[in-house]
């Protein structure tokens, strides 16, 4: 134990970090993401880089001191430019013996401890199976520990609110924010504002919540325990005006920004599913932008609604999970034969069926490829961290919208609510598409016929004639189409035409090329991935780097259509590795589509790949060391936890 | 109850663009061939509706037929419309989407037993809850068509079908009983063969403005042929058929052998006219969700008595209305929402170049 016989002085020395990476831990009902949101805002304001990584369990309230009951909030912040989260925390803060138990094996040698030391009582220790008390043995011995009474400190500084001895304790996490804030030098104006606002209607509530904030960093200013405090400089980012953003919000703006560019109303039809009820929460507030909200009775209403708003001539928008997906599949296969435009947003999580409803993966990419009745094409955008959400959006929308067909995002519960600072769009330069509603009969043979299955020679897109429009009446369905005059046809030849235009249609739609990182310009690995393991994948290679070895990092954004160049730049590397957060469906398209020997390594465990766990992997690689003995039944080689 | 919204009572087609230009049947008829069954109650439905809409006087590309999956869900090619023959069960939730985004269109949704009771049975029931503005014709034939005679959701307890050869153990739905258990504010109910019938609940259905439900029976001449005979045939019809109005007495059956509906306790039963006080006959309500209920179980599958006219006709804010005027609240109060304040948020910081 170092806190207590640590040389004190009355003026903390300061140290300065490039990084520090903080994790808040407690119960479910210890507000440690609100606490860990706050710390967060305090830190973006402030001007760090920073990556957040919330984990918490899918009960609202699982019994109070039990270690499923345990959420923790976890933040890296530095002076430079970071790509994830952090692999270990330098600061752990456990609110109770279960936090304490569920997250010290991550805290390292040396590192930082504050615990809440009321609530290590018998009962609560027992509860986790501590058979003594850790804080009164030697098995934390390794640790810069720094016990800390904070709901008793808490109370005794509501005392004079006459708040009861339930409600003034609520507050301690506020305590344990304003003791951080203080140890940081964060900036404090931001969290006071907010609690005023957030509790607006129970000012009493406000001021309490004030009041523990500041007790906390009076506690660490005044009682000497804390040696040391730390300063992280401001990141030197990219010029431009930035602000904090998760993933499910900038998906939301690039929404709403999406029905700005096209011109058109926006309206999502969705059911309520983790991790994507915040898109329904965030785009329920924007109706003055005319976006209309639909909480459907079940998912499949939620995007049939959405296809039918988009047969009106609205942008029709859904947005769910994984299972959600799968029960609307078959509409979106109606979506791909109607040829509308129609955005389709999957926050995948933890699979198969209810799985993980709050942990991340990457397990949904072959179900958006191929999760359709019959052949089914559709386009497919991955955004690669939390502020990318937003182009993707808008990406997708003008995709759906130029080439008439549904386009689905694959975000994940990492970006959903992941953040980051980022650097905020100029809303002026936004492209503008023209949705280009037919208003004209274009039959070829001059009949003055509507037809609506004739296809622009350029982008094979049908028409989009909505009801409304004089002349234009037509039918669309489910059943096949006649090529052009859009009758219903059972003909074989014009259904294996259809079949090719649509795919066709598809496979033609236009997407940058892939962009290559490989600094050198003669590394032999090359690593690929997709989605949110772009923060780990980088950083993961930017240590390699460090150690003195060539690699290279490619993130396909664009899974459907692939790259142009993809292909010959998978050709071009002799080692192609893919990490994964499934149990390797990328790889089993490039093998399969390039006949490239891309090499998997994967893992699922709910949580994003470390960095330093990639750098292990790519080390194992680039040393020829890595143990590659067996193989999955699709043939890549099984690597990492499998192998 | 509905959020009170301020919204004036408005009627179904109030906000669809009218047109003053003579239309016909002709007008709404598409160039496709009609592929039913000879003997289809379809064709009499099909034949009942293109006569019907040019009554309406709206603009024709102002009205869409969303269908689902099912012989009668054929429909939408039919008619000069726009239409979407969408996929099994889903056509009220495509149809609210549409209606929602579009509060300038005429929206027709056209359905089957298996579609609206069986598959889409929920976004039936949804629809009619929420009271969009969107007309549901529910052609009920008692058995699957397209998939060629299994049993379906209305069929009687113990049909022998393809799918039940020692018949049904199934009990059945009564799709008027249903409806007002979903809340519904507009429930008709008519025979195909009856056009005029037929033609009075869709005009009274397209008046209001919510969700309407307006029943067919249908008959099926391949897999459930003469279902409805007892309501066809001169010499039973009269004794079975109660057409209930609005504000009269429920009163039936040939004019030499009257019959009333009266009160039996919580419900209701027929009993001769002759036998029964002129003041105890019950007057129709369409306003009364209690007497609709009790109408729709006068009888049960056996069609010993088949109510049909308008069983409930009530005035209820409308789910696309509600939702149009809280955009428009949200418009009003920040008339120039701005894409970079939104985007900006609250806490920005700048660094400098």
């Amino acid at each position: 134990m170092t806190s207590n016989d640590a040389a004190v002085t009355s003026v903390p020395e300061v140290v300065t970090k490039d990084r520090v990476v903080i994790r808040f831990a407690g119960d479910s009902g210890d507000g440690m993401q609100l606490t860990g949101d706050r710390f967060t805002s305090e830190t973006a304001t402030f001007g760090n880089d920073l990556s957040t990584l919330p984990n918490f369990p899918a009960e609202i309230r699982a019994p109070a001191g039990t270690l499923p009951g345990v959420s923790s909030f976890q933040l890296h912040f530095a002076n430079y430019d970071i790509l994830t989260p952090g692999d270990r925390p330098d600061v752990l803060v456990a609110m109770n013996p279960a936090a304490l138990k569920a997250n010290i094996a991550d805290l390292p040698h040396g590192g930082v401890l504050i615990v809440n030391t009321d609530e290590f009582t018998k009962r609560n220790l027992t509860k986790v199976g501590y058979a003594q008390n850790p804080l009164e043995d030697d098995s934390l011995a390794d640790f810069q520990v720094h016990p800390v009474a904070m709901a008793t400190l808490t109370r005794g500084a509501l005392e004079e609110t006459g708040l009861s001895k339930k409600d003034a304790e609520r507050a301690k996490n506020m305590f344990a924010l304003g003791l951080l804030s203080w140890m940081y030098h964060r900036p404090h104006e931001s969290t006071e504002r907010f609690l005023r606002e957030k509790f607006a209607r129970k000012p009493d509530i406000a001021e309490a919540n004030i009041l523990a904030f500041r007790a906390g960093h009076a506690y660490g200013e005044t009682t000497e325990a804390f040696a040391v405090t730390y300063e992280v400089a401001p990141a030197k980012l990219a010029p431009g005006t930035y602000r904090q953003i998760t993933g499910n919000t900038a998906m939301s703006y690039g929404i709403v920004a999406a029905g700005r560019v096209t011109g058109l109303p926006v309206f999502l039809g969705a059911y309520p599913i983790t991790p994507a009820s915040d898109i329904l929460h965030e785009l329920s507030k924007h109706k003055a932008f005319g976006v209309t909200t639909f909480q459907a009775e079940d998912e499949i209403a939620g995007v049939g609604a959405a296809l039918g708003a988009s047969f009106g001539g609205v942008l029709g928008v859904t947005a769910t999970s994984g299972p959600g997906i799968a029960l609307k599949a078959e509409t979106i296969g109606l979506a791909v034969a109607l040829e509308l435009p129609l955005l389709v947003i999957d926050v995948q999580r933890g699979g198969p069926s209810t799985g993980l409803p709050t942990k991340t993966e990457q397990a949904d990419l072959l179900q958006a490829m191929f999760g359709r009745n019959g052949e089914a094409p559709l386009p497919i955008i991955a955004p690669q961290s939390p502020g990318d959400c937003f182009h993707a959006a808008v990406e997708a929308a003008a995709m759906a919208v130029k080439y008439r067909t549904p386009v689905m995002v694959l975000s994940d519960g990492a970006l959903a609510n992941g953040s980051e600072p980022w650097k905020v769009p100029d809303a002026d330069t936004l492209q503008p598409i023209d949705p280009g509603f037919a208003t004209e009969p274009n039959a070829p043979d001059g009949s003055g016929e509507f037809w609506p299955y004739l296809r622009d020679p350029e982008t094979l897109a049908r028409p989009w004639a909505v009801p409304g429009t004089p002349g234009l009446e037509h039918r669309i369905g489910g059943l096949e189409k006649a090529d052009g005059r859009g009758s219903i046809s059972y003909d074989p030849d014009n259904h294996d035409r259809m079949m090719r235009l649509r795919q066709a249609k598809i496979d033609g739609i236009e997407v940058p090329d892939l962009q290559v990182d490989d600094p050198t310009g003669d590394a032999e690995l090359l690593v690929v991935g997709w989605g949110s393991t772009y923060g780990p994948i980088v950083a993961g290679a930017r240590r390699v780097r460090g150690l003195g070895h060539r690699v290279a990092t490619a993130q396909i954004r664009n899974l459907n259509p692939l790259p142009a160049n993809l292909g010959q730049v998978l050709r071009s590397y002799k080692t192609v590795l893919v990490p994964e957060m499934n149990l390797g469906q990328l790889v089993l398209l490039l093998r399969a589509r390039y006949l490239v020997d891309a090499k998997s390594y994967t893992k699922v465990s709910g949580l994003p790949f470390k960095a330093e766990e990639l750098q292990d992997v790519f080390l194992d690689y680039l040393t020829g060391t890595h143990p590659n003995t067996s193989t999955t039944t699709n043939g890549a080689p099984m690597t990492g936890a499998q192998a | 109850m509905s959020t009170d919204l301020g919204l004036p009572s408005i009627g179904g087609l109030d906000l669809v663009p009218h047109t003053e230009d003579k239309q016909t049947a002709k007008d709404f008829t598409s160039d496709q061939e009609v592929r039913w069954c000879p003997g289809c109650g379809d064709y009499a439905v099909l034949a009942a509706v293109r006569s019907f809409l040019p009554t309406l006087g709206i603009k024709r590309e102002n009205t869409v037929f969303v269908s689902g999956i099912g012989c009668s869900s054929r429909f939408p090619y039919y008619l000069n419309t726009y239409g979407m023959h969408s996929i099994h069960g889903r056509a009220p939730a495509i149809a609210t989407g549409l209606a929602t985004s579009r509060e300038d269109l005429s929206v027709w949704v056209v359905t089957g037993d298996g579609d609206a009771l069986s598959i889409g049975g929920n976004h039936l029931i949804h629809a009619l809850r929420r009271n969009v503005n969107l007309k549901i014709l529910l052609f009920n034939n008692r058995i699957y068509g397209l998939t060629k005679g299994q049993y379906s959701p209305t069929s009687e307890v113990g049909k022998v079908t393809k799918s039940t050869p020692m018949g049904s153990v199934d009990h059945p739905f009564n799709p008027i009983s249903l409806a007002l258990g979903a809340e519904a504010s507009f429930i008709g109910r008519a025979l195909d063969s009856d056009r005029k019938g037929l033609t009075e609940v869709l005009a009274a259905a397209a008046a209001h403005r919510g969700s309407a439900l307006v029943e067919i029976f249908q008959d099926c001449p391949i897999f459930n042929d003469g279902s409805f005979d007892l309501l066809r045939k001169p010499e039973t019809k009269e004794q079975r058929l109660i057409a209930v109005r609005h504000g009269e007495p429920i009163v039936f059956g040939p004019e030499d052998d009257r019959y009333a509906v009266v009160r039996d306790g919580f419900a209701l039963k027929v009993a001769r006219a002759a036998e029964v006080d002129a003041a105890d006959i019950v007057v129709h309500d369409q306003e009364s969700h209690e007497l609709a209920f009790a109408l729709s179980r006068l009888s049960d599958q056996n069609l010993d008595h088949t109510v049909t006219g308008i069983f409930r006709n009530v005035d209820r804010t409308t789910y696309d209305d509600a939702a149009r005027a809280q955009l428009q609240q949200a418009k009003d109060k920040a008339p120039n929402a701005d894409l970079q304040t939104l985007l900006n948020g609250r806490d920005t910081w700048t660094i400098a170049g």
